[in-house]
């Protein structure tokens, strides 16, 4: 049966696009308008033109904060898409311990970013902090204020203990709408733990770890609070990723031009970005169904 | 409006995109148009292709003003070329 083509729903979505024109849209343009010009407070622009956008082009200090923002989103989902799906796969599947793993997993998710920069930033102290403390008491050299490594490592592992859940959780509401049927199938086949997985549990989860991964990558891609909190930045810009550098530019010097020009550059990685994840996402959807 | 910093050059900017997309709506109401397959293996509509064009274009301006950096109007030409490829085979 052809369905009819009718358009005229669209029109339900009008509140929504007047509050995202309001909180977003108009913002947008805004930053725009300051990416051109150049402004010594008082709310008076000058004409600039491109210069902001060749400036920042040519400044290694954007591509460094934009290497080592790629490098840390990519260690992140390197990490934890594999051990959400670990996690995910040996959780029980029913009963008290299954509801009992389930809200024990969302009480990360739960915590404010900067209370986990918090946390973690005074875990991690070698004077006060239990972590700090174990390696120093252990020989272990870690010092995340000083040494670039240790402190690439703690925003790492913060990320991670913050974040691992969702990705579990998604990846178990994949598993769980598996149909007993495949498994039985598997078994009569007397496919392997590994042949299982490959062919019945991945391919099942793989919309749902789609969904996880682009998520897992926009909140990485535009992560502040938590690195803030920890490093600042620091030591020196080895943790300074790209929303750090921009609120720096922005609001610690009041460059808002240069500062407007990137973060266009960033909005535009993030959408090219998203529109491949979501690309990838609906033809997947697509072959499924 | 003063808050805004509105200056010419970025309204006219704003001015073509929404033009654009009005366009590209009114065409998607009266001639609706089924989705086809390309050269990028995925499904697009007339608006997915304007997406991509657009999306495309800024980057190939950011490049020409990263690698080039003179004659930025000529970057526009290429943008053209780009959005007749997008539309002809994406």
């Amino acid at each position: 049966m052809n369905k009819t083509v009718n358009q005229k729903a669209w029109f339900l979505v009008l509140p929504v696009l007047l509050l995202v024109a309001f909180s977003a849209v108009i913002p947008l343009m805004t930053v725009v308008n300051y990416s051109v010009q150049d402004t010594f407070g008082n709310n008076q622009f000058f004409w600039a033109g491109l210069e902001w956008f060749e400036e920042m082009l040519n400044d290694d200090r954007m591509w460094g904060a934009l290497g080592r923002q790629l490098m840390f989103s990519g260690i992140i989902l390197l990490i934890q898409v594999p051990l959400g799906v670990f996690v995910a796969l040996n959780m029980p599947k029913k009963g008290f311990w299954a509801s009992f793993c389930l809200v024990f997993m969302s009480l990360p998710l739960l915590i404010p970013w900067n209370v986990v920069g918090t946390i973690w930033q005074v875990f991690g102290r070698v004077d006060i902090g239990l972590l700090g403390h174990t390696l120093a008491a252990l020989g272990i050299e870690y010092n995340y204020t000083s040494d670039p490594f240790a402190a690439w490592v703690t925003i790492i592992v913060m990320d991670v203990w913050h974040w691992t859940s969702l990705v579990a959780l998604l990846a178990y509401a994949g598993l769980q709408s598996i149909p007993d049927a495949y498994y039985q199938a598997a078994k009569i086949d007397q496919a392997s733990r590994w042949k299982v997985f490959r062919f019945i549990e991945l391919p099942k989860m793989m919309g749902v770890l789609m969904i996880a991964i682009l998520l897992r990558f926009m909140d990485s891609f535009m992560i502040y609070t938590e690195p803030f909190v920890v490093t600042g930045g620091g030591p020196g810009s080895t943790t300074t990723l790209l929303s750090i550098d921009l609120v720096k530019m922005a609001l610690g010097q009041f460059d808002l031009g240069p500062a407007a020009a990137f973060s266009l550059m960033y909005f535009l990685v993030i959408l090219l970005i998203s529109w491949v994840f979501y690309t990838v996402m609906i033809n997947l959807d697509k072959r499924e169904g | 409006m003063d808050w805004m910093a509105w200056t010419w050059p970025t309204a006219l900017f704003f001015i073509v995109i929404a033009s654009l997309l009005i366009t590209f709506t009114v065409l998607a109401i009266k001639f609706p148009e089924t989705p086809r397959t390309g050269i990028l293996r995925i499904e697009t509509t007339r608006g997915d292709r304007l997406f991509i064009t657009l999306l495309g274009s800024a980057f190939i301006n950011l490049a020409w003003l990263g690698i080039v950096g003179t004659a930025q109007p000529f970057a526009l030409v290429v943008c053209l070329i780009y959005a007749a490829a997008v539309f002809r085979w994406v």
